[in-house]
């Protein structure tokens, strides 16, 4: 065992080496590592953010449907009630215009019937007048007898 | 072995530094070149996985430096509890070193003697190298205690722990044993775990041929860990010492 001055060179390099580590090596390992962890937080944090967004969307969407489904229960009640007021409003329109029709129909008629009669008349009398001509065997004044044919017609 | 030398002298061989000067001006180049160039090597390594570290996915030499950035860091946090740059670099540069300088101990032990080379190579059984860094963290430790407590508290503790002040001489002797027996025990341990571990391969070596195969091979894995342990050892009393400086009493 000698010691001597050796001992210093070796004190010389171990300094410079420790100088080395502390100057050019320490740092970047520790920004590296400290820049990781910060990542690997944020990271961390922005799951259990994403975690927590879903399960209020999940609790909206459960909540969106119920309505929705209430709503389509409302929509389904109230057409169904709008169809049956369509269905009675149907039937009272059909039974107007029904009743309509009949009470033309029946205008109709009592007008044709007039008309016939009209001329059931017209023709009686001058069937009278033709009957009666024969009957008389000769010339009738038409004109002499207007107001006797007349009155005939008229009680018919 | 060469066969023409006697084991004495192929011990002695084998245990001299290539030196140059004389007295105490003689300079252990072995020593010293072997353990420059190592740790230009090593902490170059180390420097070029550290330049490029990224926060993102690191590569693997990154991976590897990172891997003993953390090792070293838990070490020293556990331990050391003040505010200091210093600590974690220093523990990190002597264990990276230690080891390295160790390991060159699993090196076949004639190799650099026939290719000429008769030095020791093992820079660490080399008690120069082993008292530049105990002393270093000795200066180191008398450096914090100034700091942390001043001149006077360093002085009061010196003189008053452990039995009080009235037996101030009594404790300025303990103090001063404790003081001493750390530099010198942290510097003989490494020293001494090498220095035999190397021994016990150059005996290896003087047996005959066929029997050192199956000696040196169960010795250098069984070294594999004494290297990293006396490495590990070393790395932890420097922090040990370290925050002692800095506690209170």
């Amino acid at each position: 065992m000698n010691i001597n001055v050796s001992l210093i060179g070796q004190m010389v390099t171990f300094i410079l080496l420790v100088a080395f580590t502390m100057r050019f090596v320490w740092p970047h390992l520790r920004k590296a590592l400290d820049d990781r962890a910060r990542t690997i937080a944020d990271g961390l944090a922005a799951a259990e953010r994403g975690r927590q967004d879903l399960e209020l969307a999940a609790r909206r969407a459960a909540d969106i449907l119920r309505e929705a489904k209430q709503q389509a229960q409302e929509v389904i009640a109230h057409a169904d009630r709008r169809a049956a007021q369509i269905v009675e409003e149907a039937k009272g329109a059909a039974k107007t215009e029904g009743e309509r029709i009949l009470a033309g129909a029946k205008a109709e008629i009592e007008q044709e019937v007039f008309r016939a009669k009209e001329m059931l008349r017209a023709q009686v009398a001058l069937l009278a007048v033709a009957g009666a001509e024969k009957i008389l065997r000769r010339e009738v004044d038409a004109k002499a007898h207007a107001d006797l044919l007349n009155a005939i017609q008229a009680q018919l | 072995m060469v066969v023409n030398k006697t084991g004495s002298e192929y011990i002695v061989e084998h245990l001299t530094n290539w030196s140059v000067g004389k007295g105490f001006w003689t300079l252990h180049v072995d020593s010293w070149l072997v353990s420059a160039v190592l740790g230009a090597l090593v902490f170059g390594l180390v420097y070029r996985g550290a330049r490029n570290a990224t926060s993102g996915v690191p590569g693997k030499l990154q991976n590897f430096v990172e891997l003993l950035y953390e090792f070293v860091e838990s070490q020293v946090k556990i331990v050391f509890h003040g505010k200091s740059e210093l600590v974690a670099p220093l523990a990190f540069t002597i264990f990276v070193w230690v080891f390295a300088m160790n390991a060159m101990d699993l090196l076949p032990i004639d190799l650099l003697a026939v290719l000429g080379l008769h030095m020791k190579v093992v820079p660490t059984t080399d008690p120069n190298t082993t008292f530049a860094m105990s002393l270093s963290v000795f200066v180191l430790t008398i450096y914090y205690n100034l700091k942390v407590k001043g001149a006077g508290g360093f002085l009061h503790e010196s003189a008053a722990v452990p039995f009080g002040i009235r037996l101030a001489p009594v404790n300025i002797l303990f103090r001063l044993v404790e003081d001493l027996a750390k530099p010198l025990s942290l510097a003989l341990r490494l020293f001494g775990n090498m220095y035999a571990g190397e021994m016990v391969f150059i005996l290896i070596a003087l047996l005959p041929f066929w029997v050192q195969p199956l000696l040196s091979w169960p010795w250098a894995v069984f070294h594999i860990l004494i290297i990293t342990l006396q490495a590990y050892i070393f790395m932890m009393l420097t922090i040990v010492y370290v925050s002692m400086a800095h506690e209170q009493h």
